[in-house]
């Protein structure tokens, strides 16, 4: 159970994080801020309550995993990773540039920290069921984290992950779903009417939970529900804004890969309060 | 020589081998695990063995995920579905973060026989050698690609397995040893040099021994690792023979040819023939008929042998 004081600490880091977004993002001159937004509350809770992880030792062999799937929100995960002190905040200004270990897309060989290299969309569930079929065999009672996008789960790969996840019953992997209705050429329902996510993913075995994406409360309830479901995976759906926090970034499809300039990366900070 | 044995039973053999020695071993199929010889090791070893179903994408992204917890997976399936349908995986789930991920494709070449051209693959050479960092071994019989396999599991990245279903005879001794990036000299001469892979190693021997009663010797060298490729080896036989052929059971586009081309133009251009796939699809038949066919003969490497002698 959240305590109000850490509950206040974590939406200060989520804040934290969406100033840290805007500013790489103005900084590098392009890349995803609607996406990453969207997902900066998640990943506050996990990076700073929820996942067992030791900074200094990225490599520790019983912590726990988060991957990426939708590679395209970089930032966020750039900015939680600094964050926590995987690497010095100053390295977040050469996002996406020549010589920087900050890709454009996670690279784990050269960020520490990033548990699995994505950018092409459908495969971090997969590597996410691999992450804890080793866990278990090697007897670790770690768990494994990802989040997934909704424009991705337009890819057939995600699907036949989704069937293995329940067929090897993997318990201590939770899957959120960014489900912000948004991707690259508009609303997800009229670019191939992906709906309900929730009544697909239950038709294929899962435990299915939802939540308002941007309350760290509730999304600390369903992953406490989703810990009590011991017969396989869990799927979170964050109901979630693209864009989350900064007004005239939210819920437009045009800032999914459209970095913000200067002047707007400033009327972003303010608004949250920077 | 004794019976024949297809490279796949070979790499079904050395799983069991390989599972009993190290426990990181883990192998994955897609619904193949007959055909590709994993089921005596899904047997064996069943809390090791991931059956991942029709599903080749998700196989590949899984044992990367696998691997990043220090796990040594060998995944499995055709070559037509492990190196095409899946390639993408192979690229960035694999390749891109060089992950030790070994991927051992059976069913290579139109040797697949009387299934027909869908899952003949003529391609997959061309495909994987082209992403960085990728081991490619494409082994000539069984005691060859035994060896291979665990020379692959002792490797630390990503390795692509060229296996094929057809027994092939053996022509390798049991205490032959090969090493990943050196290819093996199986006959001296200098009238020209065959380079051959997989089931073409034989027929080189045999287009050889042909050559030889007609008083042409040629120096054969049996490249078993595509990449990285022995190119010392290479050029130095461009030096002392002035004239190579390729074998490959293969498309020549960026296959074995295409590979042995690259080094040859480079550091000392000879004239060059490819005896390989011209760019076709295969069709069903027989194996033997295919390989007629196709120009895959011994017969065809004696002529191009001879052509190539003749632009010297």
């Amino acid at each position: 159970m959240l305590s109000e004081a850490k509950l206040s600490e974590l939406k200060e880091k989520a804040r934290q994080l969406r100033a840290d977004i805007l500013r790489m993002l103005a900084a590098a001159g392009s890349g995803h801020p609607g996406g990453s937004l969207s997902a900066a509350d998640l990943l506050a809770y996990l990076y700073f309550y929820k996942m067992r992880h030791d900074p200094g030792n990225p490599n520790w062999r019983e912590r726990d995993r988060f991957v990426l799937s939708k590679g395209h929100a970089a930032p966020v995960l750039y900015a939680a990773l600094a964050e926590a002190g995987y690497f010095p905040k100053t390295d977040l200004d050469s996002l996406r540039k020549f010589g920087s270990h900050l890709q454009g897309h996670p690279d784990m060989k050269r960020t520490p920290g990033v548990e699995f290299s994505t950018g092409s969309l459908g495969q971090g569930l997969s590597a996410a069921n691999g992450m804890a079929l080793a866990a278990r065999l090697d007897g670790i009672d770690n768990r494994v984290y990802v989040l997934l996008g909704d424009g991705e789960c337009e890819e057939g790969q995600v699907w036949e992950a989704a069937m293995t996840s329940v067929h090897y019953r993997l318990n201590r992997l939770t899957a959120f779903l960014d489900y912000n209705r948004l991707q690259i050429d508009g609303n997800v329902e009229d670019v191939i009417s992906f709906k309900d996510p929730g009544s697909r993913f239950k038709s294929f075995g899962w435990n299915v939970l939802e939540c308002d994406g941007h309350d760290i409360v509730a999304i600390d309830q369903a992953m406490t529900a989703a810990e009590e479901y011991k017969e396989g995976p869990s799927l979170i759906i964050l109901r979630t804004v693209k864009g989350k926090g900064v007004s005239f970034m939210e819920n437009q499809a045009g800032w999914h890969g459209m970095a913000p300039k200067i002047e707007e990366r400033d009327e972003g900070l303010k608004e949250l309060g920077f | 020589m004794g019976d024949k044995i297809a490279t796949r039973d070979a790499y079904g053999k050395a799983l069991l081998r390989l599972g009993a020695e190290n426990p990181d071993v883990v192998v994955l199929d897609a619904d193949l695990s007959k055909s590709t010889k994993t089921a005596g090791f899904a047997k064996e070893y069943p809390d090791r063995f991931f059956q991942m179903g029709i599903a080749e994408a998700d196989m590949i992204s899984t044992a990367a995920g696998l691997a990043t917890a220090g796990k040594i997976p060998f995944a499995s399936t055709f070559a037509v579905f492990a190196a095409g349908r899946a390639y993408d995986q192979v690229r960035n789930s694999v390749g891109y973060p060089h992950l030790n991920v070994k991927i051992a494709a059976t069913h290579a070449g139109i040797t697949v026989g009387e299934d027909g051209a869908s899952h003949q693959m003529i391609e997959d050479i061309t495909l994987m050698r082209a992403i960085p960092g990728m081991v490619v071994l494409s082994p000539a019989d069984a005691v060859e690609t035994e060896q291979l396999v665990y020379a692959a599991a002792r490797y630390q990245g990503p390795v692509y397995i060229r296996l094929g279903r057809e027994p092939l005879n053996v022509i390798f001794p049991t205490d032959y040893q090969p090493e990943i990036g050196k290819a093996v000299t199986l006959r001296e001469g200098d009238a020209a040099t065959v380079c051959a892979t997989g089931v073409m190693t034989e027929k080189a021997l045999i287009a050889a021994e042909q050559l030889a009663q007609a008083g042409i010797q040629i120096k054969v060298l049996n490249i078993h690792t595509i990449k990285p490729l022995d190119e010392a080896a290479i050029i130095a036989a461009a030096r002392a023979t002035g004239a190579i052929v390729t074998a490959e059971e293969h498309n020549f586009m960026g296959g074995l040819s295409g590979a042995v081309a690259e080094v040859v133009v480079r550091n000392a251009p000879v004239p060059m023939e490819f005896v390989a796939v011209q760019d076709r699809f295969g069709q069903s038949g027989k194996p033997a008929v295919l390989m007629e066919e196709y120009g895959l003969t011994a017969e065809a490497i004696v002529n191009a042998v001879k052509k190539v002698i003749d632009r010297k």
